[in-house]
């Protein structure tokens, strides 16, 4: 089977890689490209634990088509943080506690990164109809609430 | 296992490209679940045809795109009186990626736009077939053997109340659906002229609920006229038991959300 050659803008750098016939975006991400910040969860789109952004709006890599994202621009949690200094979300996911198992801390930083991306300031239920696609297995919704409502205060001051 | 992608410029081209190792793939929340469990072709086809994603106003109706994504659905000015079902779709990253298109095809318990669109009397065109597009409700019947869609026709109720929808699910916001019912009742001098009425995951498919279309024709909505429509909801329907609800809860609570949707519908 011949591979199939991807560029793409991942994290705000140019990368190639080679996708196999039908192999998804997470897979090709966490083996192809070395990025492990989204996770497998359910191989479904039930969980979210896979999310990405694909210029800029929330996708699930693993309903993705590795090679749809040739000339597009991909956003994971890696690429989150600018050096040693953490995104205002996971400074917020630290101070509030909002990871447990941590499992779905990267997905849920992306769907709340949409999120602060065209929302500068939202409600809670916008907060929660933002991460309505992410499941977090240890339950633990409300610290992650807060800590997406932290973070975007915390904008508006900065 | 998958051995090819062949992705084409033209619906056309797609649809000559199909055959038994085929499948067509939209947005990929249907097809990539089961590339993902190994359950499915060996052929992907996929079309880059950006026709696939216009929404356009023709006469009394709305043409939308088989690519067209329900985020899209949520947010597009002509399409308004759709927005509220389009946003009851998955989450947001499932309406980012899940197409009008594939919402057709989705197997029991999803389809809830396609409840809407069946409830308007949509009509689907498809890929080769020049000319009359076809009911929806014949794609429905046997979607297995469809040709590629490539658009929806969907007539526009003249007035905002005239429509309505209504999805029931144990979650919330994200949650599928134990049922979902969409409403069109026309009204002229107070009566309904043209009902239609339909159900989601109440049967193998988006289902019309010819009884209750049968009790409101002609009819005002009142309190009695709702009773009626309750107590015939179910009639001719045999709703399947799945992990989130048996066919006899489906059964019992069905007319309890017709009526709710219909009050909500009277009281304007």
């Amino acid at each position: 089977m011949a591979k199939i050659p991807v560029v793409f803008i991942h994290n705000g750098s140019e990368r190639a890689s080679f996708a196999d016939p039908g192999q998804n975006l997470l897979e090709f991400l966490r083996r192809g490209v070395g990025d492990l910040s989204p996770k497998y969860g359910c191989g479904q789109g039930t969980c979210g634990a896979c999310t990405v952004l694909i210029d800029g709006e929330t996708h699930l890599a693993c309903l993705t088509l590795a090679e749809s994202v040739a000339g597009r621009r991909v956003d994971t949690a890696a690429g989150l943080a600018t050096g040693a200094t953490l995104h205002a979300l996971q400074e917020a996911f630290m101070g509030c506690f909002a990871a447990q198992c941590g499992y779905c801390t990267p997905g849920m930083l992306i769907s709340a990164k949409a999120l602060l991306d065209r929302n500068s300031a939202p409600s809670r239920e916008d907060v929660v109809e933002a991460i309505s696609g992410n499941v977090c297995r240890c339950t633990g919704y409300e610290p992650i609430i807060e800590a997406v409502l932290t973070a975007a205060r915390g904008r508006a001051r900065s | 296992m998958i051995q090819s992608v062949e992705t084409y410029a033209t619906m056309a081209e797609a649809q000559r490209a199909m055959g038994a190792a085929a499948i067509f793939m939209a947005g990929g929340t249907l097809v990539m679940r089961d590339v993902n469990a190994g359950v499915t072709a060996t052929r992907i086809v996929r079309s880059s045809d950006p026709a696939l994603a216009d929404i356009r106003l023709t006469g009394d109706g709305v043409t939308i795109g088989a690519g067209v994504t329900m985020a899209a659905i949520t947010t597009h000015r002509d399409v308004t009186f759709l927005a509220p079902v389009a946003r009851a779709v998955g989450g947001p990253q499932v309406r980012n990626m899940a197409t009008v298109g594939g919402n057709l095809f989705a197997p029991h318990p999803y389809g809830d736009f396609a409840v809407a669109l069946l409830s308007l009397g949509a009509r689907v065109n498809l890929a080769g077939q020049g000319g009359a597009a076809r009911p929806l409700a014949d794609v429905l019947r046997d979607r297995s053997r469809a040709a590629l869609v490539t658009s929806v026709q969907v007539p526009r109720p003249q007035a905002p109340d005239d429509f309505a929808f209504l999805k029931v699910s144990r979650i919330r916001p994200k949650g599928v659906s134990v049922l979902s019912i969409a409403a069109h009742l026309p009204r002229q001098g107070g009566r309904i002229r043209g009902a239609r009425v339909a159900f989601g995951a109440m049967g193998p498919m988006p289902l019309q609920a010819v009884a209750v279309e049968r009790v409101l024709e002609g009819q005002a909505l009142d309190a009695a006229r709702i009773a009626r429509a309750a107590q015939v909801a179910v009639e001719g329907l045999d709703p399947p038991t799945d992990a989130l609800a048996s066919g006899w809860y489906r059964r019992e609570v069905a007319g309890v959300h017709l009526r709710r949707l219909l009050e909500r519908m009277a009281s304007g």
